[in-house]
């Protein structure tokens, strides 16, 4: 489309005072100018200022991977971050946790009916934001509306591509008797954000969520360590249930420390507070490796070496265990299950 | 977690369990049983029983207000959610519980009927005022130590003339129960579940005092050692009723004294008073009908009191055959023991309310302590070198 003819609108979007109307996802003139003045605007690149259907795009050698993920989360705005944000740093993490470079996403909107346009704004800013950040433009992109009532503001769904460098093979089924077990940093910061913010709790110090991209921190850990196995994303279900879904995939047991699990303080004390278990809040921004014990100094100093992996830590052990379980040691010295979630006590986390 | 001080709790609970290793007299068997939830959960979390020698046995007590709540009462507010349109307010777990015909509030919700989780009975409060055209229950569980919180929304409910929030109120009296299991035959007479005494529990006993198990104490013969809700307590617990067994004695203490005392407070015991009245009998899953067991709502609320004005008429529903919550609840049978554990009922599928709230016997030693069921796996050392 050219400049000439984009500016055959009678009046520009009011992003200020305006709102989300049905006609905006009608696919007529209105999505055209909310797509322009929007979406365009914000996140503008060379594959996506064309506006055709689907981009085409230059694509290095080696193995694609491609990963897709819906974000509802409540409030859309939070501590630390925000739906749009989030949208980027989720997908671009699933992709990142395959060993792959992330190279483009895709992001298809469903607004609601009267959602106001100023808050729109500020979340495609935040987005365009997150994927400047990360590298990884928004080369393609759809929206709609539906009515009123029908829905709860935006709902975001981002689409990720990315290729694998030669080498890398990381699986979930892939955790061994004996392998070290990390985690980047501290857990639970997402999900204790989101619910301090949803239930209106001030404590001491904000909790932020630790919503980021991770794919720096996996290509700076692969460079020091391509043997690792496992790379994983503790979101929802938080640690214990990503740690049982490797635990099954791979079949094997684990046994972690609790004591070595970092935590920060005013997490630890929120989730006394909310009733909630650290090792099942939601994460963003914090990674599961599993590497072969002999690697272990190894990882764990690479991890520590990025500011992503500061607080990283070696937390257990995979072991031989027929039932899968996840054990722990106890900050007492006892040992417990470290179960799946049941049930889901933190909906719309992300 | 990372805290600085756990490792000096690991290092005081080493000494604790020596302490009760060298005291326990091997040449009998303890059996203490921990009244409340939040200390089931406790001893389960945190691997207590690992440091305790084989002869001091835990039994779990009924002390989980989730799993006394009766299929009955959750029948009612189901009704009341589905067939009256009301928002039904309650805790998470609540709205877990199995009741009549698969049921439980959360498939309700799925049906459509408007069921929120709240934290506090303030929040249900909350919401019958942001709603002022639609009636909204709050389903009230719980021991002595919720009661206050309901009893304040019920006053300022009044207060403020919030006309369109009640109360279904399901407030039971933890020295009620304690009775009810010293005086049932398989403690009494039958001696099937021996009992040296118990834990008491952390939280009611802020509220109501040391002096309502005084009683037992000197009554029923049996130690009782109130206890704060760290597993270190439940520990230092332990040893005190070790040493009271072995030294005859049959007395309250109180290990939480930086909390309890012997009175209580009064002031939240007043505010109970003045809002509720005991309820001649009240069912109790597990335990059956106890009489003065539980609250009701006073007549001058009776504007709030949700059985009064939807005119709830209660009907007991017998629990499924195969679940031996009764009995667990009781300290008769163990959580193993029911056929249907870990099988059909997991906390995914409970079939029975010890099942859904991490304070049950069954859901605690599912998600906790299942491993200990099987062989022993051999387990390295440590899984990491601190
Ligand atoms: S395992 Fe389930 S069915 Fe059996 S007693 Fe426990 S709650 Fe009831």
């Amino acid at each position: 489309m050219s400049a000439a003819a984009r500016r055959e609108y009678h009046r520009p979007l009011d992003l200020r005072r305006g709102r989300v109307e049905l006609a905006h996802g009608a696919g007529g003139r209105a999505t055209a100018q909310l797509v322009e003045e929007l979406f365009l605007a914000a996140f503008d690149n060379e594959w996506l200022r064309p506006l055709n259907d689907a981009a085409s795009l230059p694509m290095p050698a080696g193995r694609l991977v491609m990963a897709t993920d819906s974000h509802v989360v409540s409030p859309l705005f939070f501590p630390g971050g925000d739906i749009g944000s989030l949208s980027v740093h989720g997908t671009v993490n699933d992709v990142a946790m395959a060993g792959a470079v992330p190279l483009y996403l895709a992001a298809g909107f469903v607004l609601e009916e009267g959602y106001p346009l100023a808050d729109l704004k500020r979340i495609v800013a935040s987005m365009a934001a997150a994927a400047k950040a990360a590298g990884v433009p928004v080369v393609t992109g759809d929206t709609k509306v539906v009515e009123q009532g029908k829905g709860d503001g935006v709902y975001i769904t981002t689409t990720g591509v990315g290729v694998v460098p030669p080498g890398i093979s990381l699986d979930g089924a892939a955790a061994r008797e004996g392998d070290a077990i990390f985690v980047s940093g501290t857990i639970g910061d997402h999900g204790v954000a989101i619910m301090s913010k949803r239930e209106n709790l001030e404590f001491q110090t904000e909790i932020l969520s630790d919503s980021a991209p991770l794919h720096r921190l996996v290509a700076a850990l692969l460079a020091a360590c391509p043997r690792i196995r496992v790379l994983r994303d503790p979101t929802r279900g938080g640690l214990a249930t990503t740690l049982n879904e490797i635990a099954r995939a791979s079949g094997v047991g684990m046994l972690l420390e609790e004591s070595a699990i970092p935590v920060a303080p005013a997490v630890a004390a929120a989730c006394e507070f909310l009733g909630l278990d650290p090792l099942y809040v939601a994460n963003e921004g914090k990674l599961i490796a599993i590497a072969p014990a002999a690697d272990a100094d190894r990882v764990l100093a690479a991890l520590r070496a990025h500011p992503q992996g500061r607080d990283a830590a070696l937390i257990g052990r995979v072991t031989r265990d027929p039932d899968h379980f996840v054990q722990m040691r106890t900050g007492l010295g006892g040992r417990r299950v470290v179960d799946w979630l049941t049930g889901d006590q933190l909906p719309r986390i992300c | 977690m990372k805290f600085v001080d756990e490792f000096r709790d690991a290092e005081l609970a080493r000494g604790l369990a020596a302490a009760i290793a060298r005291e326990a007299d091997p040449a009998r068997r303890y059996h203490f049983m921990e009244f409340c939830g939040g200390h089931t959960h406790a001893i389960s979390r945190y691997g207590v029983t690992d440091l305790l020698p084989p002869n001091v046995r835990m039994i779990h007590g009924p002390g989980c207000p989730v799993c006394v709540l009766p299929i009955g009462r959750i029948d009612l507010a189901i009704g009341l959610a589905l067939s009256r349109g009301v928002i039904l307010c309650s805790y998470g777990d609540t709205l877990r519980v199995p009741a009549s015909e698969g049921r439980s509030l959360l498939k309700a919700k799925a049906e459509g009927a408007d069921v929120r989780m709240v934290y506090s009975a303030a929040d249900a409060l909350r919401i019958a005022r942001a709603n002022p055209d639609r009636e909204v229950v709050f389903l009230a569980i719980g021991f002595e130590t919720t009661t206050p919180p309901t009893a304040l929304v019920l006053r300022e409910a009044h207060a403020g003339q919030v006309a369109n929030f009640s109360v279904l109120c399901n407030h039971v009296l933890t020295p009620a129960a304690i009775v009810n299991i010293l005086e049932s035959p398989e403690v009494r007479s039958l001696g099937t579940v021996p009992l040296d005494g118990f834990v008491g529990p952390a939280h009611v006993s802020t509220v109501i005092g040391t002096e309502p198990y005084e009683f037992f104490a000197q009554e029923y013969r049996k130690p009782v050692v109130i206890a704060g809700f760290e597993p270190l307590d439940v520990m230092q617990a332990i040893l005190m009723l070790v040493r009271q067994v072995n030294e005859r004695r049959s007395q309250v203490e109180n290990q939480f004294s930086r909390v309890v005392n012997r009175a209580g407070n009064l002031k939240a015991q007043a505010l109970v008073a003045e809002v509720f009245e005991l309820r001649r009998e009240f069912e109790w899953r597990g335990l059956g009908t106890v009489p003065y067991s539980a609250l009701r709502i006073r007549e001058a609320f009776a504007a709030h009191d949700a059985e009064r004005k939807f005119s709830l008429v209660y009907q007991p529903v017998a629990d499924n055959k195969a679940c031996e919550c009764g009995a667990i609840l009781r300290g008769i049978k163990r959580p193993v023991e029911c056929k249907l554990f870990g099988g059909a009922c997991t906390p995914e599928t409970p079939m029975g309310s010890c099942m859904v709230s991490s304070e049950g016997a069954c859901a605690a030693h599912y998600s906790y302590g299942r491993f200990r069921d099987r062989e022993a796996v051999p387990a390295p050392a440590a899984a990491v070198q601190p």
